[in-house]
């Protein structure tokens, strides 16, 4: 008999078996999930709405006075308030601050998530071994093959959007702490053990302050991470800059992709230069 | 047993202390038992034997330096009294608010007592912690022992100005050269007011200059501060610049310990007399290894005693012992001058032909006074003549340690004192 042919008719039913335990959560467990899709949904909703209700030059003003608070620089002061009257002009603030509200809860969630699953890796070789399989899946897997499910559970809207853009961002947060936690010096370590620090003053006092750059750029990271996945997210109805790329991709409108595509960027460029890790030379 | 204080209290006490790091431990710790060497351990178990059987006790007060090469067990040991090594076997004892606390079988909270209170450490590297400023690094000992800001401040204060840094005390520590920061290294420690301090090779990463320097501030320090320093040295005349008493590590195991001078004058072995052979011995040997005994003078007929056989100088020795006279050339009397410790230039005139000084009078000082005066040394006890320092003594003691057994065909590569 063809080898072949014998592997081709006694198929494993691997997709089966996710899509029975898809069903099962969705027949079962709905309600947890309609939960969790509310409570996120209201909550995000919400903060895009205090966004809106704010006059959009007085959102450009915030953001300003944090660039000059976090960097005194006045060359970043004005890239943040630029950019912004640019997304004004193009005619997509509202969709900008429905992306940013998205982009902020995704990062949130995925730092909330990230670091203390990154912390505890560090300490636990066993735990990085269990998880670094699981980020490798989450990063390379398609965002589509999880959109489904993830639809299926959530709902259309807003949450499965954010649910995805998690998925897909929660591993950058995760590797850059363990990696920040792990490359503490061990001559720090023992400085500290040598003075009757506990273990918990240890990750609070030695470890934690060493890792900050790493985690500092994990978030960067989260946020591009995020941003890149907004178009994707408004496949699934969740709103903001996605859905007028989506449109314009559908009715080949250049214009309109080109001009929704830059609003993205800029966003990107504001979010990036306002998380960057102030300098500081740290040997 | 030499090198083992009897009259002042034990600080710190190591009872046949063996360290093995990694593979099989207990097979490692049997076969040692059985005398098998360090290479066969580990190839056999995957052990590595840092420290084997090692027995010292430092007494409160002294500077006690373990001194090897680098992989002699060394550090290994030191780290065992602050419980950053674990001890395989044996006992660490480390005194605390009057108590005994075995490190090696002690519970958590009494290691946490000792190291917050009992034991401060100094490290090569210095290991300060960069996003932390100077006063900020020297109270971190404090803080994360739960002391209140108002005292961490003060002792931070206090600590500054005793290491010379008061004016660094916002700088971080990338800001200031090795020197300085092993500087906060030792105020940090020094914040604990621990009884007992551990310095892991401090001065090893800094230029000569600079180490010397510090060396020096160290030895000015301790005459103030009367702590128990265990220090690891690979450096011998480090050791002896610095050391009460010294320890020889070879191999993870103890080979010698005793007095700079003990160790400078009666190498154990020739590894031992490897170290010696690189070593300055001006501030070691002292007047009284060095001398050559009354005994030993030509007397001539009328009692006096040659002096230095060509200097035409005789002495006149009392029957209490001291020096009752000297004479040149059968002429007298020559001007006799005592020496009581103070600077060498001060004291010495050309005119002098003897000068009385104590037995504890180091070779660089004789030598000074020699150079200064020309005269004859008389080493003297309590007003007893005991010896004589001419100029043969002198070369001797200069020239005496690559005189002394000679490592001949080192079975170990590359053994160097600078390692």
């Amino acid at each position: 008999m063809d080898p072949v042919a014998w592997l081709t008719d006694n198929k494993i039913p691997l997709g089966g078996l996710i899509r029975d335990g898809v069903d099962w959560l969705n027949d079962h467990a709905a309600f947890v999930f309609y939960a969790i899709s509310d409570g996120l949904g209201f909550v995000i909703d919400g903060v895009t709405e205090a966004l809106l209700w704010a006059h959009p030059l007085a959102i450009v003003a915030i953001f300003g006075a944090l660039a000059w608070i976090i960097h005194r620089e006045w060359k970043l002061l004005a890239l943040v308030v630029v950019s912004f009257l640019l997304v004004i002009n193009l005619g997509y603030w509202e969709e900008t601050m429905e992306t940013l509200s998205l982009v902020v809860f995704a990062t949130a969630l995925c730092m909330l998530i990230g670091v203390p699953l990154g912390v505890a890796a560090a300490h636990r070789a066993w735990l990085y071994q269990v998880l670094r399989p699981m980020l490798d899946l989450t990063q390379t897997i398609p965002t589509f093959v999880y959109l489904i499910p993830t639809l299926i559970l959530f709902g259309l809207g807003v949450v499965p959007g954010l649910i995805s853009t998690v998925i897909f961002a929660v591993a950058a947060p995760v590797r850059l702490t363990y990696l920040g936690v792990t490359s503490t010096p061990k001559a720090l370590i023992e400085a500290g053990e040598s003075f009757g620090a506990s273990r918990r003053q240890i990750l609070w006092k030695v470890e934690l302050p060493h890792a900050l750059p790493t985690i500092m750029a994990g978030l960067t990271q989260c946020i591009m991470l995020s941003l890149s996945m907004v178009v994707i997210a408004a496949l699934v109805g969740a709103g903001g800059l996605g859905q007028p790329v989506v449109r314009a991709l559908n009715t080949v409108n250049i214009a309109m992709g080109f001009e929704a595509g830059l609003a993205i960027v800029l966003l990107a460029v504001v979010l990036d230069r306002l998380c960057k890790q102030p300098e500081r030379s740290t040997r | 047993m030499t090198g083992q204080p009897t009259t002042r209290d034990i600080a710190v006490r190591f009872e046949h202390v063996d360290v093995v790091f990694g593979g099989r431990e207990r097979e490692a710790l049997a076969r040692l038992d059985r005398g098998e060497d360090r290479e066969t351990i580990q190839r056999e178990t995957g052990a590595i034997v840092g420290v084997a059987d090692a027995n010292l006790a430092v007494a409160e007060g002294e500077i006690s330096v373990l001194m090897g090469l680098s992989g002699s067990g060394k550090s290994s040991l030191l780290r065992c009294v602050n419980g950053l090594n674990r001890v395989s076997r044996g006992r660490v004892l480390v005194s605390l608010d009057g108590e005994e606390i075995d490190v090696a079988s002690c519970r958590p909270a009494d290691l946490k007592r000792l190291r917050g209170s009992g034991v401060a450490m100094v490290f090569q590297q210095f290991a300060l912690l960069p996003w932390r400023t100077v006063a900020q690094n020297v109270g971190f000992g404090l803080e994360v022992n739960g002391r209140s800001k108002a005292e961490i401040d003060r002792v931070v204060a206090e600590k500054l100005a005793l290491v010379g840094l008061s004016d660094w005390a916002g700088a971080y520590g990338h800001e200031l050269s090795g020197g300085m920061q092993q500087r906060v290294g030792l105020a940090r420690a020094f914040a604990m007011d621990a009884p007992i301090l551990l310095m892991d090779e401090p001065f090893s990463a800094l230029d000569p200059l600079i180490r010397s320097k510090l060396q020096d501030e160290l030895v000015q320090l301790q005459k103030e501060l009367k702590k128990t320093i265990l220090f690891v040295s690979h450096d011998l005349d480090e050791a002896m610049k610095i050391g009460d008493r010294i320890s020889i590590m070879e191999s993870g195991r103890i080979v010698q310990t005793g007095t700079p001078e003990d160790i400078a004058l009666a190498p154990a072995n020739a590894y031992v007399a490897e170290f010696v052979a690189h070593m300055n011995p001006v501030n070691v040997l002292r007047g009284q290894s060095l001398m050559t005994p009354l005994e030993a003078l030509t007397r001539l007929r009328d009692g006096r005693l040659v002096a230095e056989p060509g200097s035409g100088v005789t002495l006149e020795i009392a029957e209490d012992g001291a020096v009752a006279g000297a004479r040149i050339d059968g002429r007298g009397p020559a001007p006799v001058r005592i020496w009581e410790g103070e600077a060498s230039h001060a004291v010495a005139s050309p005119a002098d032909a003897v000068v009385v000084v104590s037995p504890d009078v180091t070779l660089r000082e004789a030598m000074e006074i020699r150079r200064l005066t020309g005269a004859i040394l008389v080493v003297a006890k309590d007003g007893r003549a005991l010896g004589v320092l001419g100029e043969k003594e002198l070369y001797d003691g200069v020239l005496g340690a690559t005189e002394r057994p000679e490592p001949a065909a080192d079975p170990r590569e590359g053994t160097s004192s600078a390692a």
